[in-house]
C-alpha cells in the first residue's frame, strides 16, 4: 500500500491509522502470522497499532502481546504467566534514553562512569539471555539516543562525564554485545532520531503527558524500521533491484543521444548525481543483491551505455541484462524465473511514473523516483534489502547466482541431460548439523517457501536443540560444481520415534533445482537413519500458496501415500528394508579431497 | 482568528478521520463520552491530527485542561493557521 510505503507521510498515518488498517485488512492477503511481544519502558499503544500496519503491509499479520507500562525488565526477566503463554515468536525491546538507570554527573569519577556503563550494558544483556531461554526467539532492541539538552555544553560530547559523551559509549558497548550473539537485532533509534531531528523527536511535552518516549508524530517511523527487521528475519528481504537504464541509471536517453553525451561522470551537478547513484547501486552488490537490467532499449545501445568509460557500473554487475521492447512487467517475471526467483523477490527503479505504476499493478515494488539527487535516499531508506545477519554466502550470492546462468548455458548444449549432471562434476557434502552452519540453516528454514514440505520455520534456538538432541536426525547439504560453491542447499530434520523417523522438515534451496541432490540428501538420510535403528520414514507434505512444486516430492521418491485429509495435507511412507540401491548417481558425496 | 463555522467544517474532518467515520458530526457540546472510540489513547492522536491540520501546537495545560470540543475550538480559532 503506497501510504505505507517510503517516503510516507507519518502524520497521515497517525491521523488515519483506524481507515489504514481498515483497507489492509480488505485489500491484503496475510502470508504469516507472528507473535509478537512489545515490552516498553515508554508508552507502546500506539506503536503497537501502527508497526501492525507496517506488518500487514510486508503480508505478515502480528498478533501482540504488550506489557504493562514501563515493564519491559520485569517481563524480560520473569515473564509473567500471560507472557508465558502468549509464546512469543518475537520480542520488541522498546527502550529509550528515559530508561537508563543510571547517568553520569560532573562529580563523578571517570572509573565510577565506566562502572555505571557496564553495569547497565550487563541488565540488557540479562534481559536477552532470559527472553533467549524463555522463548528462544529473536529480540529487537532500541539503542539510545543522544540527549536534546547538554548540561556541559559542546564538552557533553568530550567529557566522559558528558551526557553525549555517555551515551555514544554506551550505543558502541550496546552494539558489541548485540554482534556477540545470534538472535539479538538492533533498531537503531540513535541515527533514527538524528535523522527526525533530535528536538522534535525528544520534544518532552510527549513524555510528561503521555509518557511517550517519542514525539507520537514521529511513530510510523519508528515502527517502520522495527518493521523492516521484522520482516528480514522472516525472510521478505527482496533480493533483486532491477534498473531501467535512460534517466535512471544515467542522463539522457542512448539511444537517441550516443554513449558518449550521456551525463554521468564527474564533470556536471547531475552527472556526479548519476556517477554516486552507479556506486551505490554497486555496493549493494556487496550485501548480496542481485542486479539486472530492465530497460526498453535495444541491447547492444543498453551496453554502450553500461560500457561508459565515466560510470560506476559495467555490464558484468548484472546477473542479467534485459533491454529490449518488451512491457517490463514481462521481462521482470522473466527475469524473476531465470534466476529461480518469486516475483515478489523484485524491485524496480525506473524513473518513468507510467512504468512504475503498470509493474505496481502487476504486484512489484516500484519506489517513487523523480529526481536523481533522491535516488539513494529512496533506495537506501526503503529498507528492501534490510541486513539482519551478513552470511558468507551473502556476500557471494551474485557469483552463485552468475554462475547458474552459465550452467545454463552449458545445460543447453547437452543433448541428455544425465550427461549434464554428470558434466558439472558435482561433489556434496551431506552431513549432521555443525554449529558452524546453524545460522545458516535458521535463515534458509525462514526463507525457503517452494522447495519446502513443511514451511516449519526454526529459531536458532530450536535448530541448536535438534543439532544436539539423540532424539533427531539431521543433515544439512552442501552442493559444489565444477562452476563454484552454491553452499548450504538443502536440510533435513527428522524426529526418532521409537523406530519411526517424522520428517519435521525437508526443503531445498531452488537455486540447485533438477541437479539430483534431493536424491543425494535421501540416501544420506537411509543411511543415517539405518544407523540409528530405524525402520520406517514417514513425510508430510503441508500444501501452502508457494509450495505446489513438491506436492509429489516423496511419492517421486518412492514414498508410499498413506493419507490426505480436507487441506490437502499428505502422509507418506518409506520402510528402510525396501531401499535397496542409492538413488544419488550424479554428485559424489562426502568425498575425501 | 479563524472564522467559526469554518474552523468547525475542518475540525470536524479531522474527528471523520482519526475515528474512521465519515457521518460523525460534533458540535461545541461534545465530549469524549459522546464518541465510543474517543478514549485516551484515541485522544493523543486526536490532538497530533488537530495540530497537524491547523499548524498550531497546544500547551501542555491545554491538553489536560480540555473538556469538550468547544475548548478544543476555541484555542484552534485563536491560535491555528
Amino acid at each position: 500500500m503506497k501510504e505505507l510505503e517510503y517516503p510516507f507521510d507519518s502524520k497521515f498515518i497517525m491521523k488515519k491509522k483506524k481507515s489504514l488498517k481498515r483497507r489492509l485488512e480488505e485489500e491484503c492477503a496475510p502470508v504469516m502470522k507472528k507473535r509478537i511481544a512489545v515490552l516498553g519502558g515508554s508508552t507502546t499503544a500506539d506503536i503497537v497499532t501502527v508497526l501492525g500496519l507496517f506488518l500487514r503491509n510486508y503480508g505478515i499479520e502480528a498478533e501482540f502481546y504488550e506489557c504493562e507500562y514501563n515493564q519491559y525488565r520485569q517481563e524480560a526477566l520473569f515473564p509473567s504467566q500471560e507472557l508465558l503463554d502468549f509464546k512469543p515468536e518475537l520480542v520488541y525491546l522498546h527502550t529509550s534514553l528515559r530508561n537508563l538507570t543510571f547517568r553520569p554527573a560532573p562529580s563523578m569519577s571517570a572509573q565510577e562512569i565506566s562502572e555505571g556503563l557496564e553495569t547497565e550494558i550487563a541488565g540488557y544483556v540479562q534481559m536477552w539471555d532470559s527472553l533467549k531461554a524463555n522463548f528462544g526467539c529473536p529480540v529487537i532492541q532500541n539503542n539510545f539516543e543522544l540527549p536534546s539538552i547538554r548540561l556541559l555544553g559542546n564538552s557533553s560530547g568530550s567529557d566522559p562525564r558528558g551526557l553525549v559523551n555517555y551515551v555514544g559509549r554506551l550505543d558502541l558497548r550496546l552494539a558489541e554485545e548485540i554482534n556477540a550473539r545470534s538472535g539479538v537485532y538492533l533498531c537503531d533509534i540513535n541515527y533514527l532520531s538524528a535523522v527526525c531531528g533530535l528536538d522534535e523527536w525528544s520534544d518532552p511535552q510527549y513524555w510528561y503527558l503521555y509518557k511517550y518516549s517519542l514525539n507520537t508524530g514521529f511513530i510510523p517511523d519508528l515502527c517502520f524500521e522495527v518493521a523492516k527487521i521484522i520482516k528480514a528475519v522472516c525472510g521478505r528481504n527482496k533480493k533483486v533491484l532491477a534498473l531501467d537504464l535512460d534517466n535512471t541509471l544515467w542522463g539522457g536517453i542512448v539511444g537517441d543521444d550516443g554513449a558518449e553525451n550521456l551525463t554521468i561522470g564527474q564533470e556536471t551537478a547531475e552527472a556526479m548525481a548519476y556517477y554516486q547513484w552507479q556506486e551505490y547501486v554497486k555496493s549493494l552488490k556487496d550485501i548480496g543483491v542481485l542486479l539486472t537490467v530492465c530497460s526498453k532499449n535495444e541491447e547492444e545501445n543498453a551496453l554502450a551505455g553500461l560500457e561508459h568509460p565515466e560510470g560506476a557500473l559495467k555490464p558484468a554487475d548484472f546477473t542479467l541484462i534485459k533491454a529490449n521492447w518488451e512491457p517490463k512487467s514481462e521481462n521482470l517475471i522473466n527475469t524473476a524465473k531465470e534466476l529461480d526467483l518469486l516475483p515478489e523477490a523484485m524491485v524496480l527503479a525506473d524513473d518513468n511514473p507510467a512504468e512504475r505504476e503498470i509493474v505496481r499493478g502487476s504486484g512489484f515494488a516500484a519506489p517513487d523516483m523523480d529526481n536523481v539527487g533522491d535516488y539513494i535516499r529512496v533506495i537506501d531508506r526503503s529498507g528492501y534489502f534490510e541486513t539482519v545477519s551478513l552470511s558468507a554466502d551473502d556476500l557471494k550470492r551474485n557469483e552463485m547466482y552468475a554462475e547458474n546462468v552459465k550452467r545454463k548455458q552449458a545445460q543447453a548444449s547437452f543433448a541428455d541431460y544425465n550427461d549434464y549432471l554428470l558434466s558439472l562434476e558435482m561433489k556434496g557434502e551431506i552431513k549432521p548439523f555443525v554449529p558452524m552452519y546453524v545460522q545458516r540453516l535458521a535463515q534458509l528454514a525462514g526463507k525457503s517457501n517452494q522447495f519446502n514440505l513443511t514451511t516449519r520455520r526454526f529459531t536458532v534456538t530450536e535448530m541448536e536443540e535438534r543439532m544436539n538432541s539423540s532424539g533427531y536426525i539431521t543433515l544439512y547439504g552442501k552442493l559444489e560444481d565444477k562452476f563454484g560453491d552454491n553452499g548450504v542447499v538443502s536440510e533435513v530434520i527428522g524426529r526418532i520415534e521409537g523406530s519411526v523417523l517424522h520428517m519435521e522438515l525437508w526443503l531445498m534451496s531452488c537455486r540447485v533445482l533438477k541437479r539430483g541432490m534431493e536424491y543425494a540428501m535421501l540416501d544420506e538420510l537411509v543411511k543415517n537413519a539405518a544407523n540409528a535403528g530405524i525402520t520406517e520414514i514417514v513425510g508430510y507434505y503441508y500444501p501452502t500458496a508457494k509450495n505446489k512444486m513438491v506436492a509429489q516430492f516423496y511419492g517421486e521418491l518412492g514414498f508410499d501415500k498413506q493419507s490426505e485429509n480436507e487441506n490437502g495435507d499428505t502422509v507418506w511412507k518409506l520402510a528402510l528394508c525396501d531401499y535397496k540401491e542409492n538413488r544419488n548417481k550424479a554428485i559424489k558425496v562426502n568425498s575425501e579431497g | 482568528m479563524l472564522l467559526l463555522k469554518q474552523t468547525m467544517t475542518r475540525l470536524t474532518d479531522v474527528f471523520r478521520d482519526v475515528f474512521d467515520d465519515d457521518s460523525l458530526n460534533i458540535t461545541p457540546n461534545t465530549t469524549a463520552d459522546d464518541i465510543e472510540d474517543w478514549d485516551s489513547i484515541e485522544h493523543i492522536t486526536l490532538i497530533g491530527a488537530v495540530e497537524e491540520e491547523f499548524g498550531m501546537k497546544f500547551k501542555m495545560g491545554e491538553v489536560s485542561g480540555m473538556n469538550n470540543v468547544g475548548d478544543m475550538l476555541k484555542i484552534v480559532m485563536e491560535r491555528g493557521k
